[in-house]
């Protein structure tokens, strides 16, 4: 395993979900139960009957070379965390092994051990020594962290006088001037300001181009995109697919665009709904039917119901909401509805590209009878992701911002000194 | 004994660490090695609990005078005044603070290496590295307490006249037999407080009972032989009794016999406290595994 940094085989690891209880009855019984306890787990902890326990990773194995970024993605709960707690040794695997070659770093967190009574100049030694840096170490990065962090003037003040946004970079500068043949990243780039996370990103891809082995897990998944080389994706704590990147994302994209965005109830007595309306089916399609939809495509969103009471007045009403919980927008199907026959109801929209921002959206569904009143309402009805489109990134992989995300077009004109205009359209940067 | 644990192996023609993890069953070796590896996060964990332990704090560094000259004071009004307790033949105040002062430095040791794992969960669950530094180093940073103190029971010796013995020389071994006790019984609390916070409870209710229980307030010539050494075991006996012959001996009362050096107590003592230490750091490490999850 001469060029490999990392090679894992068959790591599971079981936690225990809280014990069940035994009721006791009088104090006696509790005491003698608990003094049980308390003897047989200082004598032979974790190894105790536990029928209650759950594999948060199982058959966990890849092996990584050196030099390679590896993105490790999932949703939450895949076991990305337990992961990296058993490759920085935090915690133990309950089976399995992996051989690490070379130092690690890992950073699970940002000023891991600050104190906040300590000033700067004292965190940054005692952060640096937890991370695995020696004194000569922190001492030659000192004045390049102390400039990253751009905290010069208050270096000999105590930490618990800073800014949250003061604390962040302090704890971050210290970190990324780690140097271990193997740094090992959770999600930290999830914090601080957009200026900051570009600082950080930066920072990050440095790292990554500068030939060392990273292991790097976040919900960014366009910073895995433009960090990583390889990606493993996890689910239920085991390896569902490793691959490059780009392949590995588009798996993923798909597999939640599959789970969620669409729902069908084929028959109308098990089907969601009331005397007056049941819904028989919702789903998202990309108008070039692929199977993955980014900033770029137009799509569809079509649902389909059952009227039960003839010459009923049915329109829908949409409500689109990110990630952040914001209302993007709320759109009716019809300002006049129609009287419409008893039987089975079609409405599609359609959703233009170049219009919503990537992340993940949900949608509610209200079905309104007269156009006022709700008969029926589906909050959460349909969850699924817009991907960001590589080519339209300016060198920028961080989250776009703003709600939504037109392509609107422009016009640049060059003013000569006679007030002359001579220029052309552009398409903006989306 | 077979370890079980991540082996650190240098690879000689590579230079680079080899590092294999997988699950450990049972007990588990001390692996002092690494704990020696990371020396420098153990010299910055002491500098820290050094640091912080008096900021913002109004009287600051004098707390570690402040408690056992205190005690000593309370002590002498009502065990030597009131009570009339025997002192063996030196002037009580001395007598009960060249007691104090090791006591102090275990108490404080003990109670605050019990609580430093759960109050350092959030480095525990974050960042690896030989968890056994975090007790160490509680215990190691109360020695500029101890120093403090010290140095004032230098000033009452001097104030009452006493000259030290040759036998001062064996302090720095009782000052290791107080930390070696003190660190052998924080870690048996800081390994069970991950799991049982009863712990908390335990613990300064243990300190106090364990003050009565060993020769502060009274001599330990107040037993007869066999049972002054088997008192022995409890190696503060040992500690406190030692401390006295070594600082103070030479100034026994007129007309009585010089303390006598307290050998066989110390042995005893010295063996008790090994005991304590090595089956501390053996249960410690036996749990270690299981702190980021359970804390």
């Amino acid at each position: 395993m001469s060029d490999l940094a990392i090679a894992a085989s068959g790591v599971g690891k079981r936690y225990r979900i809280g014990t069940a209880q035994v009721q006791h009855n009088t104090l006696r019984d509790a005491l003698a139960s608990s003094t049980r306890r308390l003897w047989s787990s200082m004598t032979s902890p974790g190894d105790r009957a536990e029928p209650d326990h759950f594999w948060a990773l199982q058959d966990v194995s890849f092996q990584l070379r050196q030099g390679e970024v590896l993105g490790i993605i999932g949703s939450n709960g895949a076991g990305k965390s337990t992961l990296l707690k058993i490759l920085s040794r935090i915690t133990e695997p309950t089976t399995g092994e992996i051989a690490i070659r070379g130092r690690v770093g890992s950073l699970l967190e940002v000023g891991t051990g600050f104190h906040s009574e300590l000033t700067g100049r004292e965190n940054i030694f005692l952060n640096g020594a937890i991370l695995g840096m020696t004194r000569q170490e922190i001492r030659g990065k000192f004045d390049e962290i102390v400039d990253f962090a751009e905290i010069d003037r208050f270096i000999d003040t105590p930490v618990k006088h800073y800014s949250s946004g003061m604390y962040l970079r302090l704890g971050f500068a210290v970190a990324a001037h780690l140097e271990p043949e193997i740094l090992i990243v959770d999600e930290v780039l999830a914090v601080g300001d957009a200026d900051f996370q570009r600082k950080c990103l930066g920072k990050m891809g440095s790292i990554a181009v500068g030939g060392r082995t990273v292991v790097f897990v976040s919900h960014n998944l366009d910073a895995v995109q433009a960090l990583c080389t390889r990606a493993l994706l996890l689910d239920e704590g085991r390896v569902l697919s490793d691959g490059p990147t780009h392949q590995v994302l588009e798996q993923y994209a798909k597999s939640r665009l599959d789970s969620v965005s669409r729902k069908s109830w084929p028959e109308p007595q098990s089907a969601p709904g009331n005397d007056t309306v049941r819904l028989k089916g919702a789903r998202i399609l990309a108008e070039d039917g692929a199977d993955t939809i980014d900033v770029r495509t137009p799509f569809r969103l079509e649902f389909e119901y059952w009227n039960l009471v003839p010459d009923t007045r049915l329109s829908l009403s949409v409500h689109v909401y990110n990630h952040h919980g914001v209302r993007i927008f709320n759109v009716g199907s019809t300002k006049e509805p129609t009287s419409q026959p008893a039987g089975l109801v079609r409405e599609t929209c359609s959703v233009p590209g170049d219009l919503m921002n990537s992340g993940t959206y949900h949608l509610e569904l209200i079905v309104l009878r007269d156009q006022t009143e709700a008969v029926l309402k589906f909050e959460d009805l349909l969850v699924w992701e817009i991907a960001d489109n590589p080519d339209l990134r300016a060198g920028w992989y961080g989250e776009w911002p703003g709600a939504v995300r037109p392509n609107l077009p422009w016009r640049i004109d060059r003013i000569d000194e006679d007030g002359e205009a001579t220029g052309r359209d552009a398409a903006g940067v989306p | 004994m077979k370890t079980m644990t991540a082996i650190t192996e240098p690879v000689v023609e590579h230079e680079v660490p080899l590092t294999v993890i997988r699950p450990s069953r049972g007990w588990r070796s001390l692996d002092l090695r690494e704990v020696w590896a990371y020396r420098e996060l153990l010299y910055f964990l002491v500098w820290r609990d050094v640091k912080v332990r008096y900021k913002q704090t109004a009287l600051g560094a004098s707390w570690a005078i402040i408690q056992p000259f205190f005690t000593m004071v309370v002590f002498s009004l009502f065990f030597g005044r009131l009570a009339g307790v025997p002192s063996d033949g030196l002037p009580y105040p001395v007598f009960a603070f060249a007691a104090l002062v090791p006591w102090t430095f275990f108490a404080n040791g003990l109670t605050h290496s019990a609580n430093s794992l759960v109050g350092s969960q959030n480095l525990i669950k974050k960042v690896y590295f030989p968890r056994l530094s975090i007790p160490v180093a509680t215990v190691l940073a109360g020695a500029v307490d101890f120093a403090l103190a010290f140095a004032v029971l230098l000033g009452m010796m001097l104030f009452y006249g006493i000259t030290p013995t040759a036998n001062v020389i064996w302090l720095p071994f009782l000052l290791l037999l107080a930390l070696v006790t003190s660190m052998g019984v924080g870690l048996w609390f800081a390994a069970l407080n991950v799991r049982y916070r009863d712990v908390q409870y335990i613990v300064p209710f243990l300190v106090q009972i364990w003050l009565f229980v060993t020769p502060i307030a009274y001599p330990s010539s107040m037993l007869d032989e066999p049972w002054r050494t088997l008192y022995a075991l409890n190696p503060m006996a040992g500690v406190v009794e030692g401390f006295r012959w070594a600082l103070l001996g030479g100034a026994a009362g007129a007309g009585e016999a010089p303390l006598s050096a307290p050998g066989p107590m110390l042995a005893v003592s010295t063996v008790a406290a090994i005991a304590i230490f090595v089956g501390g750091a053996f249960y410690f490490r036996r749990l270690e595994r299981t702190f980021a999850d359970v804390v």
